[in-house]
C-alpha cells in the first residue's frame, strides 16, 4: 500500500491508531479487489446519489466572456448537495464490511457531516459528528439537518473552535473507541489510506466528467479545474485526467482577504512543510510550528492544511495551484447565478473565479472544464452577510 | 554523554521500587510557577520529567493536559522557551532524566538538526513525539543519535508483540512507555485487569525499561503496577495538582 506521495503524506498518529489503520488498509484493498464491492457503491451511486451527474456547458456565461468553453462537472446536483456524499458513502460501505457499528465524522461547512449523517440513516447505523462552535453558529441549516438525519453532533468550542479542532475531536473519539468505530474522513487528508481512500472514492467524478467530455465534445478538456480546501473534489476530479498529459490540472486555494495578511487558507501557496492530522504536508502554522487561525468566506475551504498528494502534484509539475480571493469567489457566484441560473457553492465559486479570469485569454476551441462540487443554498446567510459589510 | 534515563531506571530498581516519571506541562500556568512545579517534583522523588511542550492542536490528550497547553500558549510558551528551561534545570538537577514531550510539527518546524543540536545543548536526555510511529520515526532519529539523545516509543494496547519488539530495536538510554487504556491522557479510576500480564509479555522481549502510563494518578496504583513494570508515569493528575494551585505531589 502508497502510504507517501514524495516527502509528503504518511502516518503520522498516536500508536493506538496504526493497529486500526492496518485494519482500515487491509479491508480497502480486499474491498478494491472485490468487484461486489464495486458493483454495491455503483448501485448506490447511481441509484441513490442520482449519478452520473450532468457536464453543462455554461453557454451564456461563456459567450459573455468571449473566449474558451467553460462546461460544468454538476456535483452540486447529487443527493446531499455536494460531491462529499461519493466518498461518505464507500467509507460506510467499507465500515459495514468490517463490522464497524458506529460513524463518527468531523466537519467545517457541515456538508460532509450532512453526507456522513445521510449514509448512516441509510445504512442504519449510529452517527455522530464534531464540528467547531463556530462552524456550527455559521452553519447553523446544516447542523439541523444532521440532527434530523438522526445524527448526534458534538459542538467543539476549544482551540480555535473550527474544522481542525473538530478533527482533533474526531481522533480522541476514535482513540477510545476504534474496537467498534470508523473514522469517515472528508477529504483526502489525515493518515494513509484516507488520502488515497477518499480520492479513490471521488475518482467517479474525474472518471464520468473525461467520458461526457469525449463523448460530447470529441476531445478531452484543455484544463481541469477545481477548488481546494483539504482537496477531495480536485482529488476526485484530476484523478480522471492524471494520465492524459495534455489536461493542465488547477487547484485553487483561498485567498481570503488576501495572501499579504494572514487572513487566508491558501497551504500551498501561503504555507510551509509541516505535520497534522496524520500526514506530512503543506500548513499554515507560525514560525514556532503551532498551527494557525484560517480564514475565507467559504466554510469549507478553511483548514490550514491540505491533502498530501495535491503538495505532490505541485511539486512535480502535474498541477498549477493558484488563489482565489473573497471578492472574486462573490463575483463568480453572481455571475452563474444570473448567467446560468445555477446558484453554486461558495467553495465551487472559487474554482469559477479562476475559469472566468483564464476563459477570455483563451480561444474559442478551448474548453475549461469546473468542477461544480457543491450547490450554494447553504451560503445564502453568509453571502448576504458578506454583501451588507461590502457595500 | 550521560546516559540518565537508563541510569533512572536502575538506581530505582537497586532501591526495590519503580521509577516515577513525571509528565509537567510547561509554562502552565506561567513558565515561572511551571519551574518551580518541576522543581517540585523532582524534590517529591521524581526519578524522570517529562517536560510537555504545549501544541495548538494537541489530539492525544484529555482535558486537563489540554486546558493547560492552551493556557500555557497564551503565556507565550514556544519549543525555544522549553529548552531554555531545560537548561535552568539541568543545572539544579544534574542526575534527573529530562525527556521533551511533544507534538511532532513542533519539532520538525525547527529542523530537525538545529533542534537536536539545540536540545542537546540544553540537556534534554530524550525525545518523545507522540504522533511519530515506527513507520515515521527514522528521519528525527537519525538526527538524535548523532546528538546522543534516546528516543521514547510509545506503545499502545493494541500494539502487538511483533510491533514491540521491532519498536525497542536500535534504542537505548531509553524505555518503551506503554499506554495502559486505548483513550487519551487522563485519570482514570480503574486500570485494565489485564494490564499486569500485559506488561510482563512486553518485559519479556524488551531490552529497555517498561513503564506504564496514562491513567495512573496515585503513589499506589505506580506502586502496583511497579509489580509488573520498570516504572511508571503520572501526568494529568500532577497538571491538576499545578492547576488547582498546588504542589504537585502525588497523594
Amino acid at each position: 500500500m502508497k502510504t507517501h506521495y514524495g516527502i509528503y503524506g504518511g502516518q503520522y498518529v498516536a500508536e493506538t491508531l496504526m493497529e486500526p489503520l492496518r485494519e482500515l488498509e487491509a479491508a480497502y484493498e480486499a474491498a478494491k479487489k472485490d468487484p461486489a464491492f464495486a458493483q454495491e457503491f455503483n448501485d448506490i451511486l447511481r441509484d441513490y446519489v442520482g449519478r452520473e451527474s450532468p457536464l453543462t456547458y455554461a453557454k451564456r456565461l461563456s459567450e459573455h466572456l468571449g473566449g474558451a468553453k467553460i462546461l460544468l462537472k454538476r456535483e452540486d446536483l447529487n443527493h446531499t448537495g455536494a460531491h462529499k456524499v461519493n466518498n461518505t458513502i464507500g467509507q460506510a460501505l467499507l465500515a459495514r464490511r468490517m463490522g464497524k457499528k458506529r460513524l463518527i465524522a468531523e466537519t467545517g461547512a457541515g456538508m460532509h457531516g450532512v453526507a456522513t449523517a445521510t449514509v448512516a440513516a441509510l445504512f442504519g447505523m449510529p452517527c455522530e459528528v464534531y464540528m467547531g462552535a463556530i462552524d456550527v453558529e455559521r452553519q447553523a441549516p446544516n447542523v439541523e439537518r444532521m440532527k434530523m438525519l438522526g445524527a448526534k453532533v458534538h459542538s467543539v468550542s476549544e482551540g480555535s473552535a473550527t474544522l481542525k479542532d473538530a478533527m482533533n475531536e474526531a481522533l480522541r473519539d476514535w482513540v477510545a473507541n476504534c474496537d467498534d468505530t470508523f473514522y469517515v474522513i472528508g477529504t483526502v487528508a489525515g493518515p494513509a489510506p484516507y488520502p488515497e481512500m477518499v480520492r479513490d472514492f471521488q475518482s467517479v467524478i474525474g472518471k464520468e466528467a473525461r467520458r461526457q467530455c469525449l463523448e460530447k465534445y470529441g476531445r478531452l478538456p484543455d484544463e481541469a479545474i477545481a477548488c481546494v480546501g483539504g482537496g477531495s473534489n480536485a482529488m476526485g476530479l484530476f484523478a480522471g485526467f492524471i494520465d492524459d498529459a495534455s489536461v493542465k490540472l488547477v487547484g485553487v486555494e483561498a485567498g481570503g482577504k488576501g495572501l499579504g495578511g494572514m487572513e487566508h487558507a491558501a497551504s500551498i501557496n501561503g504555507g510551509r512543510l509541516g505535520v497534522l492530522h496524520g500526514s506530512k504536508t503543506m500548513l499554515l502554522q507560525t514560525k514556532d510550528g503551532n498551527i494557525l487561525d484560517t480564514y475565507s468566506v467559504s466554510a469549507g475551504l478553511d483548514y490550514p492544511g491540505v491533502g498530501p498528494e495535491h503538495c505532490y502534484l505541485h511539486d512535480i509539475g502535474r498541477a498549477e495551484y493558484s488563489v482565489i480571493n473573497d471578492d472574486e469567489a462573490i463575483a463568480a457566484f453572481d455571475a452563474l447565478c444570473r448567467f446560468e441560473g445555477i446558484i453554486p457553492a461558495l467553495e465551487s465559486s472559487h474554482a469559477l473565479a479562476e475559469a472566468i479570469k483564464r476563459a477570455p485569454k483563451l480561444g474559442k476551441d478551448k474548453i475549461l472544464l469546473v468542477n461544480l462540487s457543491g450547490r450554494g443554498d447553504k451560503d445564502m446567510e453568509n453571502i448576504m452577510k458578506y454583501k451588507a459589510s461590502h457595500r | 554523554m550521560k546516559q540518565r534515563i537508563t541510569e533512572s531506571f536502575a538506581r530505582a530498581k537497586s532501591e526495590g521500587r519503580g521509577a516515577f516519571v513525571a509528565y509537567l506541562t510547561v509554562g502552565f500556568p506561567t513558565m515561572e510557577k511551571s519551574e518551580q512545579a518541576i522543581d517540585d517534583v523532582i524534590a517529591s522523588g521524581a526519578d524522570i520529567v517529562e517536560l510537555g511542550v504545549p501544541f495548538s492542536d494537541p489530539f492525544a490528550d484529555g482535558g486537563v493536559i489540554r486546558s493547560a497547553a492552551y493556557e500555557a500558549l497564551k503565556q507565550g510558551t514556544t519549543l525555544d522557551g522549553v529548552l531554555e528551561l531545560t537548561k535552568r534545570l539541568r543545572a539544579r538537577h544534574p542526575e534527573t532524566g529530562f525527556v521533551l514531550f511533544s507534538y511532532y510539527n513542533l519539532i520538525f518546524s525547527k529542523g530537525l538538526e538545529t533542534f537536536a543540536k539545540a536540545a542537546a545543548d540544553a540537556g534534554v536526555d530524550a525525545v518523545l513525539a507522540v504522533d511519530l510511529p515506527l513507520e515515521e520515526r527514522e528521519e528525527l532519529l537519525s538526527v538524535l543519535r548523532s546528538y546522543g539523545i534516546g528516543y521514547i516509543p510509545l506503545i499502545a494496547p493494541n500494539t502487538p508483540i511483533e510491533r514491540v519488539r521491532e519498536s525497542e530495536k536500535g534504542l537505548d538510554n531509553s524505555f518503551l512507555y506503554v499506554i495502559t487504556v486505548k483513550g487519551t491522557t487522563g485519570a482514570r479510576t480503574e486500570l485494565p485487569a489485564d494490564l499486569a500480564s500485559r506488561l510482563e509479555s512486553i518485559r519479556a522481549v524488551s531490552h529497555l525499561p517498561v513503564a506504564a502510563g496514562f491513567g495512573i494518578s496515585t503513589k499506589a496504583q505506580g506502586e502496583e503496577v511497579s509489580r509488573h513494570a520498570d516504572g511508571y508515569i503520572v501526568g494529568s493528575a500532577l497538571v491538576k495538582l499545578v492547576a488547582d494551585g498546588k504542589k504537585p505531589c502525588l497523594a
